[in-house]
């Protein structure tokens, strides 16, 4: 290292990466400590296994190959509606996955509109349970993240450049060879790895839409390790190796994309003039209504369905609503204080420290997570009176990795642009911090402040192993209704679910984003 | 000063509640949900004991015993509450429950002698369908048909393990065969009793697996008398719910007095239309109207509990083999 990149040093980000090291760790090696004897692994665990990789494999990567031409097209056109569509890429990502997994269905299931509309022509109903179905669920999950996050990167790029490509005469082509592709380079790679740990890690969507014991996933098996045998030491070997796989791809991933920002500019509003014809025009066109349709079909169908739930919904169900979205806060202001530091210190060139220990928390069973506080905490503490908070703190851990993969692309460009300006100027950390980091990123800790807050909304998480009868969230609540057949009001705890979390997602965002570009 | 006050007032209230003992019963989700039995039940008990009844959701079946397990003696549980005769065998040799001496009169398909567990409701798992459809009298006839199934995972779920103790119990040697039949009927197998139960509701199967009770709620809750339970030759596996006390509880007294009051009139008479199961002392005024009309099975099969563990093993190596071709 030589010197210092910025007037803030990276030690408080390397204090959080620690501490989210410890916290996502310690429960495991608890598990591990707890246990005694166990068999090992077994030919099911490796065909887990191999499921669990083959599965994420294909469904990150068909999710970013999409995503970058989606997100192609909506930085280049504008049109109605376009703001609106962008806060709602974030709605599939948020939503609890049963509750996506019903959206999916009711458009694309045995007796979705698809296979309705199919048998109007005397087609068979469409064939959805399968490898094809887990893929179609995560790129329904991932798509519009990952488009959000590879947007971002354009708007990265400063409008000067566009400028400049257009004095020179650029077409699309020249665009991407000189200013995309080399933006891509940097962010693809982690929004892979990240999106591939969310699938390793995939567990009812798998199952319900794998059609069967063939796509048993990880998180199945160290659910039967735990649940079936107690075996906790097979359970934790087994979370080790999700951790170890999601850990390889982040390596993978930093050693593939290059360190540097996008460079500096004097951060006006982009225009393009890299438009291309009306072919091109068309194209993105089709591209956008093609993943719009995708995307809004399951709202909708969310929407259609709970309507009618709303007026149902017994009062527990709001207490619910009220409860969970203070978690959400809570988890929201706890990332702001991890996240950012950690996003700092890797701007000041710790990658490793702030990336590896971001990605852990994608990784980490929430089963063995949860079993691990458990066995940390009974010994000093009733785990139930600490449910909330020990759910909000997972959250934090699970929202993390997207946090960092929203603000690390800007705070690399302000220590890039200004770091050397604040040294020599010799400025105080708190002034950097106030007068430089925070505007500059405003827009990104909205966003990633707004995301975070909605995960959390939608956790049903470790909150099930933990929870007593009063301090049930909303998501269990739901899930309690399903479980008791009252199915029309679990549809409308679903939507407003669904309604709250969005709320939350575009408050934070349009906060951080008041008086910026969109 | 602040902070004075604050601990005098934690203090004061902790005195409160150390008034009335505390009687803690680990249990399921859906037996604490407001709408299931746990309020109306905790209200009864409360009028008689003069104590605090305190229900914790601790996970559904294997998550429970596996929740004591992890806790062992030092659990603050008194009762545990939810396990069914596939799991008792192993909460016995854990050895955190002590026996009972509650004696009742039960109305179960099957005899009960269980020293350490008392049965408080029961079902029988059936695959629920719409009243118009012309159900399978078998599981051969439904592998040979072309109706589509929901189950659940056993590793998962409850009723998922049930299944496959019930084609054990009803075939034997023959259960991979059948498995092997059932393959192409199967849609989908999900983590737990309320996906499979959404995915039938929505249409994406013809049938599902639930309980002989379930046409009970939407006929009593819902007034909606289209959905049936299939009756199966080959007779139909039983669930029996149980509580135990724990060796370790502070409060043995109490905990007998509860499990005694559990097969009493005040919390059997909850049962039916709360948890939607047969209770296990049928109530003096009898079971809610709208209970004469479900399918009642001819032969109740039940792998005694000494054996369920292995029996379970074999068949769940048997069903993963059969299902993951």
């Amino acid at each position: 290292m030589a010197g210092r990149a910025q007037p803030v040093s990276p030690a408080a980000g390397l204090a959080a990466a620690a501490l989210v090291a410890a916290v996502i760790l310690g429960p495991v090696a608890a598990v591990l400590w707890r246990a005694e004897g166990g068999r090992g692994l077994g030919p099911a665990d490796w065909a887990a296994i191999r499921f669990s990789v083959t599965q994420a494999v294909l469904s990150a990567t068909l999710s970013v190959a999409l995503a970058i031409p989606v997100a192609r097209a909506l930085a280049r056109r504008g049109f109605p509606g376009r703001a609106v569509l962008v806060t709602l890429l974030g709605a599939p990502f948020i939503l609890p996955v049963i509750v996506a997994v019903f959206g999916l269905l009711a458009v694309f299931g045995r007796s979705g509109w698809i296979s309705d509309a199919a048998s109007l022509v005397g087609l068979p109903p469409l064939q959805i349970y399968g490898l094809h179905g887990v893929v179609l669920a995560h790129v329904f999950f991932n798509l519009p993240l990952a488009t959000r996050l590879i947007l971002q990167g354009w708007r990265d790029i400063p409008a000067e450049h566009f400028r400049l490509a257009a004095q020179l005469g650029f077409g699309p082509r020249d665009s991407t060879r000189w200013l995309e592709r080399p933006m891509l380079a940097r962010l693809v790679p982690g929004i892979w790895a990240v999106v591939f740990a969310i699938c390793l890690t995939s567990f009812a969507v798998a199952l319900t839409l794998g059609g069967g014991p063939r796509a048993t996933t990880v998180e199945l098996a160290i659910y039967q390790a735990f649940l079936f045998d107690f075996d906790l030491g097979r359970a934790a070997l087994l979370a080790l190796i999700q951790i170890a796989l999601a850990g390889s791809a982040a390596a993978l991933a930093l050693w593939l994309s290059p360190g540097e920002g996008s460079g500096g500019g004097l951060d006006r509003m982009t225009r393009r003039w890299d438009t291309g014809g009306p072919g091109l025009a068309l194209w993105d066109g089709a591209l956008i209504a093609l993943t719009a349709l995708f995307l809004l079909l399951p709202l909708a169908a969310i929407v259609a369905d709970g309507l009618g739930g709303l007026t149902r919904l017994p009062p527990q169900v709001w207490e619910a609503s009220l409860r969970s979205v203070l978690v959400a806060l809570a988890s929201t202001a706890l990332m702001l204080v991890l996240a950012l530091p950690m996003a700092l210190a890797v701007a000041s060139g710790r990658r490793l420290a702030g990336d590896g220990a971001g990605i852990l928390g994608l990784a980490a069973s929430p089963l063995v997570i949860g079993t691990g506080f458990f066995i940390l905490l009974n010994p000093w503490i009733s785990p139930a009176s600490l449910a909330l908070p020990v759910t909000a703190l997972v959250n934090v851990l699970m929202a993390l990795p997207f946090a960092l993969r929203i603000l690390i692309p800007a705070a690399r460009d302000t220590a890039q642009g200004y770091g050397r300006l604040g040294l020599s100027l010799d400025m105080r950390p708190r002034d950097w911090l106030a007068r430089v980091v925070l505007p500059r990123m405003r827009v990104r800790l909205g966003f990633a402040a707004g995301l975070t807050a909605a995960l959390s909304m939608g956790d049903l998480g470790v909150i099930a192993l933990f929870a007593d009868a009063e301090a049930a969230t909303l998501p269990l609540q739901m899930y309690r209704l399903m479980g008791s057949y009252q199915t029309e009001a679990a549809a409308g705890a679903a939507l407003l679910l669904l309604a709250l979390s969005l709320g939350l997602f575009w408050v934070f965002d349009a906060v951080g984003r008041r008086g910026a570009e969109a | 000063m602040k902070y004075l006050a604050f601990a005098a007032g934690v203090l004061t209230a902790t005195a409160a509640w150390a008034e009335k003992p505390v009687l803690t019963i680990y249990t399921y989700d859906s037996f604490v949900a407001d709408w299931g039995p746990g309020p109306q039940i905790e209200a009864a008990f409360e009028a008689t004991c003069d104590c605090d009844l305190q229900f914790v959701a601790a996970g559904d079946g294997a998550a429970l015993l596996a929740r004591v397990k992890l806790e062992g003696a030092r659990t603050d549980a008194d009762i545990v509450l939810g396990l069914d005769t596939n799991l008792t065998a192993a909460a016995v040799e854990t050895g955190l429950f002590a026996p009972h001496s509650v004696t009742a009169d039960y109305d179960l398909p099957v005899a009960w002698d269980d020293a350490t567990f008392v049965p408080y409701d029961w079902g029988y798992f059936a695959f629920v369908h719409n009243a118009e459809l012309a159900a399978p009298a078998n599981f051969r006839a439904l592998a040979e048909s072309d109706l589509k199934i929901v189950i659940q995972d056993p590793r998962s779920s409850t009723p998922g393990l049930g299944l496959l103790m019930w084609v054990k119990t009803a075939y034997g040697d023959e259960a991979p065969a059948i498995w092997e039949g059932l393959a192409d009927n199967i849609v989908t197998v999900t983590k737990g009793w309320s996906e499979a139960y959404g995915l039938f509701l929505d249409g994406e199967a013809d049938m599902v697996l639930s309980y002989t009770t379930s046409p009970a709620y939407h006929l009593i809750a819902e007034d909606d008398a289209t959905r049936a339970a299939a009756a199966f030759d080959e007779g139909h596996y039983l669930q029996i719910e149980v509580a135990g006390k724990l060796a370790g509880t502070d409060q043995p007294e109490l905990a007998d007095r509860f499990l005694a009051f559990m097969v009493t009139e005040a919390f059997q008479s909850v049962i039916p239309t709360t948890n939607w199961m047969y209770p296990a002392v049928t109530p003096e005024s009898g079971l809610p109207a709208g209970f004469e009309t479900l399918t009642v099975p001819e032969r109740a099969l039940l792998v005694p509990p000494a054996q369920a563990s292995e029996v379970r093993d074999a068949a769940l190596a048997e069903w993963l083999a059969a299902l993951s071709r």
